[in-house]
């Protein structure tokens, strides 16, 4: 057992973090890898399942096309080569998570190798390799009973749902990601950020962390600085959202300096992560690791992608993710923060989808990020799933551009069209929200506030033109806020010259 | 090529197969027996020609990504030899560990 403690700070003053991810994809197909059940999240227990899927004797396996494309797709986008010829392998273990004792998975033989994805942290781009990029099952979910924690350990008996079973499932393996110092926790949620976005943009997959369509297991390993020798790593699986990722990196470097510290050895395990702690523990030892006797799958012949196919899928690809931020980033003039902010808060599609409707770049910006971000936030929903479109807004703002609208009048139409009173410009009409900008009905009421006001009107007539905003004041709260201001204030002084 | 006693006895505990020593002292020799049958093909096999794994020739047999309809959960469950909640009810998958 460790006793010294040893801050992070401590930790990187003597010790060089390598890290690197396993990232686990389920593809958003419809029916799953090898059968037709359907993939859909939540279904009752055991209602998507089919005698493929269960195990049962005499079924056989036939691939889904959809789904090898998807992982191709993926492959392309990380810069990999594409195998020309590969198979799929038996991965046999004893879990029931899988009814037929083995996951169909691939070996030796990856669909995909050898790429890289560049991700940006701080204004520095760090590229992540890619060792290899390949497609298996997902397995079944098991409920385990009677233990403490919920957990495996402890159970008296375990309740399985096969729905999940079956469903495609890639595989994305890191290099070792050396060399990013201090920054090494960053770097990892960077890279699962970058990674998730891409696979967003390519519709190949709902990336949802929290209902575990993307889930990541880290790697970490500390070796003395300067030394040049890899140390020996962990696996931490769990980790399943990017905040996990980045504490799971962080508390794993903390945790093996402390124990290198103590003249001790990392042993090579399986940790995991516990969100509430942000802490690990100890799983089982590699070390003890089973053999899984993988050989070639003998239900499935081989994936021989020729280079048409592979050529008419790279043809494709979306605009990727760094394409789009270097494209946004020099046609709106962001900075590298504005971009993120907006990336982090999902605006990009939204503020995008406004300017392409006729906004500028900056109002587009402005109405997302602000108010209807605080909406947003008020609410707990994503900017984008409020009912509100990017032509609304778009519309909004070319109404304060035009000058019918104000930004407290602009703030009261997205209300109306928030709250389903119909268009911006429905809202206006109904609510009767358009700026006074008849000069005549102006008047009037500036003729009123002199006369309410005769010695703030005397002053403003002996040269104090600041003491006009005391009827400019007036008229505005007269009209209830629909005057524009400025013009108020010209007529005011005109009157009072 | 061949399989010691102490290997059957690992392969039987992780195909949970719980094998008595008279069985194990059974046992043990014929996979040996087998596992030298199957040496033979080996050395047929020709260096530079790698191991079959599918003998049709062929690649690239897809379905399309479309449903089809699968079993209803009491079907998907009536060979379960256990069943709670709806899910296969399984025996304790890790033994407690010292
Ligand atoms: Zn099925």
């Amino acid at each position: 057992m460790t006793t010294v403690s040893v801050t992070y700070e401590e930790a990187l003053t003597r010790y060089e973090p390598v890290f690197g991810l396993e990232t686990h994809v389920e593809l958003g197909t419809r029916t799953k890898m090898f059968c037709g059940c359907l993939t859909t999240f939540g279904g009752e227990p055991n209602s998507q399942v089919c005698p493929v899927c269960l195990g049962l004797p005499g079924s056989l396996p036939v691939m889904n096309r959809i789904a090898i494309e998807y992982t191709i797709k993926i492959g392309l986008a990380l810069n990999c080569s594409i195998a020309s010829w590969c198979r799929f392998a038996r991965k046999n273990y004893f879990y029931p998570d899988m009814p037929k004792n083995f996951q169909i998975s691939q070996y030796d033989e990856p669909l995909c190798l050898d790429g890289y994805l560049d991700v940006s942290v701080n204004g520095q781009t760090v590229r992540v390799g890619i060792e290899r990029v390949h497609l298996e099952e997902d397995t079944g979910k098991s409920l385990h009973i009677g233990g403490a924690t919920g957990r495996i350990q402890g159970a008296e008996y375990s309740l399985v749902d096969y729905n999940r079973a079956g469903i495609p499932l890639v595989e994305i393996v890191t290099k070792p990601v050396p060399g990013t110092g201090s920054l090494a926790p960053e770097v990892a949620r960077a890279y699962v950020t970058e990674l998730r976005d891409v696979l967003r943009s390519l519709g190949v997959s709902d990336v949802r962390m929290e209902e575990g369509s993307l889930r990541c297991d880290v790697n970490t390993s500390l070796s003395p600085l300067g030394s040049g020798a890899w140390g020996t790593r962990t696996e931490t699986k769990n980790v399943n959202s990017l905040r996990s990722v980045e504490r799971a990196v962080h508390s794993e470097i903390e945790r093996q300096a402390a124990v290198l510290d103590e003249g001790g050895r990392v042993i090579q395990e399986t940790r995991h992560f516990h969100e509430e702690s942000g802490e690990t523990t100890s799983g089982r030892s590699k070390e003890e690791a089973q053999d899984y006797r993988y050989f070639p799958e003998p239900d499935l012949v081989p994936v021989a992608p020729d280079a048409a196919w592979v050529d008419a899928i790279r043809t494709s690809l979306p605009e990727l993710p760094s394409a789009r931020r270097a494209r946004l980033i020099a046609a709106w003039s962001l900075s590298d923060l504005e971009f993120e902010s907006m990336r982090n808060g999902g605006a990009l599609d939204v503020v995008e989808a406004t300017v392409v409707a006729g906004a500028s770049p900056r109002d587009a910006q402005k109405w997302w990020m602000g108010e209807l971000a605080r909406r947003a936030n008020d609410s707990g929903v994503e900017v984008s799933a409020l009912p509100i479109t990017p032509a609304d807004v778009a519309r909004v703002s070319a109404l304060v551009s035009a000058g019918t609208l104000n930004d407290r009048l602009a703030r009261e139409v997205l209300d109306g069209v928030l709250a389903g009173e119909g268009t911006p410009d429905q809202v206006v009409e109904k609510r009767g929200l358009a700026v006074v900008s008849d000069d005549s009905a102006l008047l009037a009421a500036i003729d009123e506030a002199i006369t309410a006001n005769p010695e703030v009107a005397e002053k403003v007539r002996s040269g104090k033109v600041a003491a006009s905003g005391v009827i400019v004041g007036a008229v505005v709260r007269a009209t209830r806020g629909q005057a524009d201001a400025a013009r108020v204030r010209e007529l005011v002084l005109e009157r009072l010259s | 090529m061949s399989i010691t006693r102490d290997e059957v006895a690992h392969l039987a505990r992780l195909s949970r197969l719980a094998l008595s020593d008279e069985e194990l002292d059974h046992l043990a020799p014929q996979l040996n027996q087998i596992i030298s049958a199957v040496a033979q093909v080996q050395e047929v096999a020709a260096e530079g020609i790698p191991p079959t794994s599918h003998a049709t020739g062929l690649a690239n047999v897809f379905r399309d990504d479309e449903p089809v309809p699968c079993l209803t959960p009491e079907q998907a469950l009536s060979g379960a030899p256990a069943v709670e909640m709806q899910r296969f009810k399984v025996p304790r998958i890790l033994v407690e560990e010292g």
